[in-house]
């Protein structure tokens, strides 16, 4: 197992699932511009956002179609130039109707204030405050697959002292590339975008994690960074969730994020690569967030590829894309094989969170028998935060909350460890999930 | 693509290939060594014996469910076919087969399936069925065949060694007496020693613990707290009085402490869920084992042992946990953040 010196990885828990990255040598194609886009107005985590446009009207690529509503909440741009269709309620990845904006595409005509040339500006010209306006203005969010909006994370509140930017390269996922590649093709984009970052957050120290099963990415990081000081790469023991975002933290720093608490509690903030990459185009070329890398794999994909994708482009355009859906598939997971959400149909929109469209044939789609709890404590072993899973099933089964929000339901980060490992097939993820909900609607008097 | 409704399901969408049969199928490989070395011991009695515990079992299993229960039956899931071998496992090869019949009907009927079935028993099912038989039917419980290569010319049946011990130390023999009529440590090693059926052999018992740690089916803190329990507690009795105490390296090698250490103390049903309280178990079991045979009555106590840490299990469960990310236990100081370095 350890090599010459062993490498870091995170002290309680984890698993490890085969890592699949099949298409981890494939360069970031673009792919051709849809027809029509729809684009959702709640893409990210808190409010969604205040349409501005009607039907009818001409838009540019990069235009705001949605304006943000209070502070966690994020701006929506439009990723095409053409003509505003039709306004409506369309199901997304997440599974649920959301009001979302159609666009037909006309030619490719961006806003003249965005440099869309390759040229690398290393030169930071904003300050603090500017910089984070800069990025809730371009609508960047939290791009590894939570989509909170990234602006929100820079905002330290007051008292707390902030010391270290750690940059999640990790993709823990199997199968995801998308990071991978943004970190190959890109890495003095990213490299400027972290200096961006800690200006924005006044933090002296920044660490790049990478899982050790991208060697190219973290050798390329080292060479780049030999004269760069506060900067530096780490590779990480391959195991999920390595790049959840409080194992990642314990993992960098030995730093544990109290129950219940913020990475600024113990002085940290984590943003993913291609968030950083998108921070960086933000700041330095003034282009809003109006496309995403999106990985296209599965076993039996014919073309498996990276994409550069312009949100709301419809699943099935990239799917097109990646040689067709194959005969063989049972489930469509919009995200990694741990996390991501199955979706439906294939119109649903590639999201700005959207780092990876799935297929699994269908001999793996479905569940397999469940069998009775053994008690065989596997969960127990691959929960990364320490909770005993199999428990918190009975609890949340049995409607007995107020026990399980005492056992820490509330701190499971759904990495689905638990479901994973379970001999017994049992859905111990979708029963936290349940008591989580439970526990967190009001009470009623 | 033709019309087809694709599948939707939370995550994770992957599951790992270790599942309740295929662990069941893993213990049963890792029994194979052990229960290969018995026929070659004591011959085709012992097959005979096998074969009967476990389609009695698997039969009790699947009438129970079927008839009693009238659930679907529950059988392909093997657990059934490893609590008939374990409990061949822990009787003499020669026993009739009523006796055999009736330690599977309790094992089964009892043990397991009066509590719900698989993963709610509080006890080992097959130790159950042993204890059981060893009350019921003493005689022909303690008669134990002699294995072939300690075959003497009269003597179709002989005591254990731990038997040998206990009864030597009760006429007052001194320790070198008594060991001098047990055979080498390398027979115990390899198995050459009379006892119950799949016990001899610490070889192929500790072939059957590799397979299980390689595949993952267990950890190696309860094995291997147990034993190192059993060794250093006899160790310490040995260097006070080595006339009345027999060394450590005996007790681990006899009797049922190798077979209970990998296969019945590893129990997933019976044993703790977390890493912690699985030691707190299995060093239970190895102070109860170690105090039965040198100062109970019995000579060997590892049944018991088991059986009674088994009951300890959910008040393991829930008093010792694992650590938990973020949560400091009260009273210690939150772990400081790590310094910056200065650049």
């Amino acid at each position: 197992m350890s090599t010459q010196n062993k490498l870091k990885t995170f002290n309680i828990g984890g698993v490890h699932p085969d890592d699949h990255k099949i298409s981890a040598r494939i360069p970031i194609t673009t792919l051709p511009l849809p027809k029509t886009v729809i684009i959702p107005v709640a893409q990210h985590i808190g409010t969604p956002a205040t349409i501005v446009v009607q039907r009818g009207d001409s838009v540019k690529v990069g235009q705001v179609l949605a304006k943000h509503q209070g502070f966690v909440s994020s701006n929506i741009h439009s990723s095409v130039s053409g003509r505003v269709g039709i306004i409506e309620e369309v199901m997304d990845s997440s599974g649920f109707k959301h009001t979302a904006i159609s666009i037909k595409v006309k030619g490719d005509d961006w806003e003249e204030t965005i440099d869309r040339s390759d040229n690398l500006v290393e030169d930071i010209s904003l300050e603090g405050k500017e910089i984070v306006t800069r990025i809730m203005e371009a609508g960047v969010v939290g791009m590894g697959g939570a989509a909170f909006p990234s602006h929100v994370k820079l905002s330290v509140p007051e008292g707390k002292h902030v010391d270290y930017l750690l940059i999640n390269g990790v993709e823990c996922e199997p199968y995801l590339t998308s990071d991978h590649r943004i970190m190959l093709e890109k890495p003095r984009e990213i490299i400027v975008g972290i200096k961006i970052l800690m200006k924005a957050l006044g933090v002296k120290n920044a660490i790049i994690g990478i899982e050790d099963n991208k060697r190219d990415a973290v050798e390329n990081f080292s060479d780049l960074l030999q004269h760069e000081t506060g900067i530096e790469v780490q590779p990480l023991e391959v195991q999920y969730p390595q790049g959840g975002e409080k194992q990642l933290i314990q993992a960098l720093l030995n730093r544990e994020v109290p129950s219940g608490g913020l990475p600024s509690d113990v002085g940290v903030i984590v943003h993913n690569v291609g968030t950083t990459f998108a921070i960086y185009e933000a700041v330095q070329k003034n282009k809003p967030l109006v496309e995403r890398v999106v990985t296209v794999t599965g076993k039996s994909v014919k073309q498996p590829g990276n994409f550069l994708v312009r949100i709301g482009t419809p699943v099935i355009d990239v799917l097109i894309a990646a040689g067709g859906v194959p005969e063989d598939t049972g489930k469509i997971v919009s995200g990694g094989p741990m996390m991501g959400k199955a979706i439906a149909d294939l119109d649903v929109p590639v999201a700005k969170g959207t780092s990876g469209i799935l297929l699994i044939p269908k001999a793996e789609a479905l569940r397999a028998e469940i069998y009775n709890c053994l008690h065989c404590g596997k969960c127990i072993e691959a929960c990364p935060m320490g909770l005993e899973p199999y428990h918190l099933l009975l609890m949340t089964k049995k409607g007995n909350y107020d026990k399980a929000k005492h056992e820490h339901i509330m701190d499971c980060i759904e990495c689905g460890s638990c479901s994973f490992v379970c001999p017994s097939n049992r859905p111990i993820l979708d029963y936290i999930r349940l008591g989580k909900t439970e526990i967190r609607k009001p009470k009623k008097a | 693509m033709s019309e087809q409704l694709l599948a939707v399901s939370p995550s994770p969408h992957i599951h790992t290939e270790l599942t309740v049969p295929q662990i069941m199928k893993g213990v049963i490989i890792a029994m194979l060594p052990a229960f290969a070395l018995s026929i070659y011991n004591f011959g085709i009695t012992s097959l005979y014996v096998t074969v009967l515990s476990v389609s009695f079992c698997v039969a009790a299993e699947y009438l129970i469910t079927r008839y009693l229960l009238k659930k679907s039956a529950s059988i392909q899931d093997g657990s059934a076919i490893i609590t008939g071998m374990l409990l061949a496992f822990n009787v003499p090869s020669n026993l009739p087969w009523y006796i055999i019949l009736i330690g599977s009907l309790v094992s089964i009927g009892i043990g397991k399936m009066s509590f719900g079935g698989l993963g709610n028993n509080p006890f080992n099912p097959a130790l159950v069925g042993r204890v059981f038989l060893l009350l019921s039917f003493p005689v022909q419980m303690t008669s134990w065949p002699v294995a072939k290569a300690t075959l003497s010319f009269d003597a179709v049946t002989s005591a254990t060694p731990l038997g040998l011990l206990k009864e030597g130390i009760r006429a007052g023999d001194s320790m070198d007496t008594i060991m001098q009529t047990m055979p080498t440590y390398s027979d115990f090693f390899f198995g050459f020693q009379s006892g119950s059926l799949g016990e001899m052999s610490a070889c192929a018992l500790l072939l059957g613990l590799g397979y299980m740690l390689y595949r993952k089916i267990i950890t190696w803190h309860i094995p291997v707290t147990m034993l190192a329990t059993v060794l250093i507690m006899t160790g310490i009795f040995w260097l006070i009085d080595p006339n009345r105490f027999a060394n450590p390296l005996f007790h681990v090698l006899t009797g049922g402490v190798m077979l209970g250490a990998v296969f019945m103390a590893t129990d997933y049903v019976t044993s703790p869920v977390s890493h912690r309280g699985m030691i707190v178990f299995a060093l239970g079991i190895g102070v109860l084992t170690v105090l039965i045979r040198l100062f109970g009555s019995y000579p060997e106590g590892v049944s018991f042992a088991i059986l009674i840490m088994n009951a300890f299990v959910p008040m393991i469960n829930t008093y010792i946990k694992q650590p938990r990310y973020g949560v400091q236990k009260e009273g210690k100081p939150r772990k400081e953040p790590t310094p910056i370095k200065a650049n």
